[in-house]
């Protein structure tokens, strides 16, 4: 689905942010890519639509190359929600925000307003149709930029960022959303901070430093190489950092869930104290 | 006498017909970590508000009830009175600097007071000593990184010399690595400066072991109130959807196979060391 | 964008640095004087004055980045005077009068803090609320600058195509870059003015300043330099006669 082979670029400002980078992402993955800030995780997303172009290398999107197409003909395949929801919205009502995407990859009118109806529903937004999209709350808003990039239903969806200021239930609902959009056969991509939540879901974690791939795999064997994930500038997750800690003690060491980790401890425990 | 006092607290934003927050009763003493935590709405970050006098001074609406903070009453009180009892840091450090230099923005607010020259001198000095910055000084803005302007925040906040230091989630933006740095910054101030926090966040995984109290808000009322243990073990947190930390839930989980902890474990490290101490009986 | 780096502050410890702002503002508006001349040569003159001081602040890179970027506009003033009726060496004169200001407010501002610049034009007589003004654009002008891009990057991955279409569509697709930057504007100046009430923000009239613009030797060395500079370059415009030259365009 997306092919990158040797991916470098260095920003016009001489910046070097990606520094020889390849991969494979397939149809109906879930890839969490994660690394300190600057790593290179934005701009090497950025490449996925074609917003970037390689400034050596190259990257391919359904067999396209992406230096001999358009970021609207890329984006329609490979949508990317920003971070920020506030930079996108202009629109009156939260409807009209929905349709602009799709006006612009000329859906016919009916078509239109069938998946705005759709994708209002697929987000829980049905009641704010008309609401103007300055209104909403953080939560909502997040919402709102998600639905208006999958109403034209792109095959890959990169996420930036999905969970900042997220509490517990908005992230739940999230996890529960995009396993939903696998079991569609969409690949969707997240680039986060946010270990536990990656911990949660379990995809297979990209993980960036200084314009590199330093680590690539199931999220259990990468989340528990303690000593690389702290060379990235990240925490492993608690359940993680606990077995570490009882290593010593003979303690397996990839574990990732609550619940593999009960199970663990509940064998160990209950024997030992007889 | 408490240091802050919150007696049935209702506020109604302009516009607004709901209060966001409602008959809310609170006190605060001297030398707490509080974290102030709750779903989305709740209206924690409008109670945080409350306490530097941003309502009802800056956001007017429909206030009632009372609010003492450090013996000053926050309706009757101007902002710029309350804001050197109080200080505020937010949540995009961004917006929160405003001058070319790190040493300018922390005497921002020492200005706006009309300090001596030589004082402010002296109390910048400190600032930047106290949250470690001292080799920023000459640094602008956009030759920082998030961590660093939010602890530059922090100095020309703490360069007032506030009794209380009021955060609304400051670590969104930052990585976690840069994130930790900042709740330490602010435990220091707390165990050294017998400062009073009040934190607003989520992340209670990576908050709450600094704590030593939780409030838990939902739809403008406050429902739980306690130490950290407690609260974090409690059902009904999870239930309103506070981020319970994992090793908490593991205790609890264990908890249900008959393996109980000696006690509700709050870091990775406590966990390690208590489940350590059964194994080697 | 290159060229605005030629207007923002590098930092660097040398004597031009080090100059109270004023002496500098006053240096920079002393090239006004090549406003007196049309003859190519004293403007020429006026231009490489510039040199040393470049050289001494150590910003030839910035400055000569300015020159460049002026560069489009100086062909246009070049142009528009040549189809207006004037002669070669005229249009010319306009052009280097042009580069003169821009490189000399250039060098200003790439030495001058605007800190400094801010308290300068307070002891000055600028109201406060004026400097802040002035302080805080310089501070925000670049973040705004950089918030646009990242919203054409938004509207762009959603299909938008701002290359494509006549005049009139072009126009319409600023509509959905325009209205966020406006709206994240609005928002940003109620989070600023959030911290700012946050940090005592009007307490007193009599607001202090950590930092004193405070006149040194060399700043005065360098005001009667300047004086005599520009005495100096009036007296040669109304007492010398100049060479010109006139460069003949076959067909004109």
């Amino acid at each position: 689905m997306i092919e990158v082979s040797g991916l470098h670029f260095t920003y016009p400002t001489g910046v070097e942010a990606l520094r020889g980078v390849s991969t494979k992402i397939g149809k109906g993955e879930f890839v969490a890519i994660m690394g300190e800030n600057g790593a290179g995780k934005t701009t090497l997303a950025k490449h996925f639509n074609g917003l970037l172009k390689p400034s050596r290398g190259k990257v391919f999107v359904n067999g396209i190359d992406t230096r001999k197409a358009s970021v609207a003909e890329l984006s329609r395949k490979v949508g990317l929600v920003f971070q920020n929801p506030d930079h996108q919205f202009f629109c009156e009502t939260v409807k009209e925000e929905i349709a602009f995407g799709l006006r612009n990859f000329g859906f016919p009118r009916e078509a239109i307003k069938e998946r705005v109806k759709w994708a209002l529903a697929l987000l829980g937004l049905t009641k704010y149709e008309k609401s103007s999209p300055f209104v909403l709350s953080g939560g909502e808003k997040k919402r709102l930029a998600l639905a208006s990039v999958l109403a034209w239903d792109p095959e890959v969806l990169i996420i930036d960022e999905p969970t900042i200021g997220q509490d517990y239930a908005q992230k739940e609902k999230l996890r529960h959303f995009i396993a939903q959009l696998i079991a569609k056969e969409k690949a969707v991509i997240i680039i986060t901070h946010d270990i536990e939540f990656v911990a949660d879901c379990s995809p297979r974690v990209i993980v960036m430093s200084r314009g590199r791939i330093v680590m690539d795999g199931p999220a259990w064997t990468v989340l528990t190489n303690h000593k690389q994930i702290l060379k990235a500038a990240l925490i492993p997750p608690q359940v993680t950092q606990v077995f570490i800690k009882l290593s010593d003690l003979g303690m397996p060491t990839g574990i990732i869930g609550v619940n593999e980790a009960r199970d663990l401890l509940v064998e160990r425990l209950l024997g030992a104290s007889g | 006498m408490p240091l802050i006092e919150v007696k049935n607290l209702t506020y109604t934003y302009p516009g607004s017909i709901k209060p966001s927050i409602k008959k809310v009763n609170l006190t605060i003493e001297k030398g707490e970590f509080l974290i102030l935590t709750g779903p989305s709405g709740c209206g924690k970050t409008t109670l945080c508000r409350c306490f530097n006098g941003l309502i009802p001074n800056f956001y007017y609406g429909k206030l009632s009830g009372d609010i003492i903070v450090a013996g000053l009453s926050v309706r009757e009180c101007p902002t710029f009175e309350l804001a050197q009892r109080v200080g505020f840091v937010f949540q995009n450090p961004e917006n929160q600097l405003f001058a070319l230099s790190v040493e300018k923005d922390v005497a921002f607010g020492l200005e706006n007071l009309g300090l001596p020259r030589e004082e402010i001198r002296e109390r910048v000095e400190w600032a930047l000593d106290m949250v470690r910055i001292t080799d920023l000084r000459e640094m602008a803005p956009y030759e920082l990184s998030g961590g660093q302007q939010q602890r530059v925040a922090i100095a020309s906040v703490m360069a007032m010399r506030p009794e209380i230091l009021v955060l609304d989630e400051p670590t969104s933006f930052l990585d976690p690595v840069a994130a930790k740095t900042i709740f330490e910054v602010v435990k220091r101030f707390n165990e050294e400066l017998r400062m009073t926090i009040i934190l607003v966040e989520h992340r209670l995984d990576l908050t709450a072991p600094y704590s030593n109290r939780i409030v838990v808000m939902d739809k403008g009322q406050i429902k739980l109130d306690g130490t950290p243990r407690e609260i974090l073990r409690s059902d009904k947190a999870g239930r309103l959807g506070v981020c319970i930390p994992k090793v908490v839930k593991l205790s609890e989980a264990l908890k249900e196979e008959r393996v109980k902890l000696e006690q509700v474990p709050l870091t990775a490290d406590e966990t390690a060391q208590i489940i350590r101490r059964i194994l080697e009986r | 964008m290159k060229f605005f780096q030629g207007f923002r502050f590098k930092r660097a410890l040398t004597p031009i640095h080090r100059l109270d702002s004023r002496v500098k503002l006053l240096i920079s508006c002393a090239f006004f004087v090549a406003f007196l001349y049309v003859e190519l040569l004293p403007l020429i003159v006026i231009l490489l004055a510039q040199v040393p001081l470049v050289v001494i602040a150590r910003v030839h890179r910035e400055w000569l980045q300015t020159l460049r970027g002026g560069a489009f506009f100086a062909t246009m003033i070049f142009v528009i005077n040549v189809l207006t009726g004037s002669q070669v060496t005229y249009s010319l004169a306009m052009v280097i009068r042009f580069l003169i200001l821009i490189s000399a407010f250039s060098v200003f501002f790439l030495t001058t803090r605007p800190d400094d610049l801010e308290v300068a034009l307070e002891k000055m007589g600028v109201p406060y609320e004026y400097c802040f003004m002035f302080t805080t654009a310089v501070r925000y002008v670049p973040v705004l600058a950089i918030e646009a891009l990242t919203i054409i990057d938004a509207q762009r991955s959603r299909g938008l195509e701002m290359e494509k279409g006549n005049f009139i569509k072009r126009v319409k697709n600023f509509i959905p870059v325009l209205i966020p930057l406006l709206v994240n504007s609005i928002r940003r100046s109620i989070e600023m003015a959030e911290a700012m009430e946050a940090r005592s923000w009007g307490a007193t009239k009599y607001r202090t300043s950590l930092y004193v613009p405070r006149l040194r030797p060399m700043d005065y060395i360098s005001l009667i330099i300047t004086v005599a500079a520009i005495s100096f370059a009036v007296y040669v415009h109304f007492f010398w006669t100049i060479p010109t030259t006139v460069i003949p365009i076959p067909g004109l």
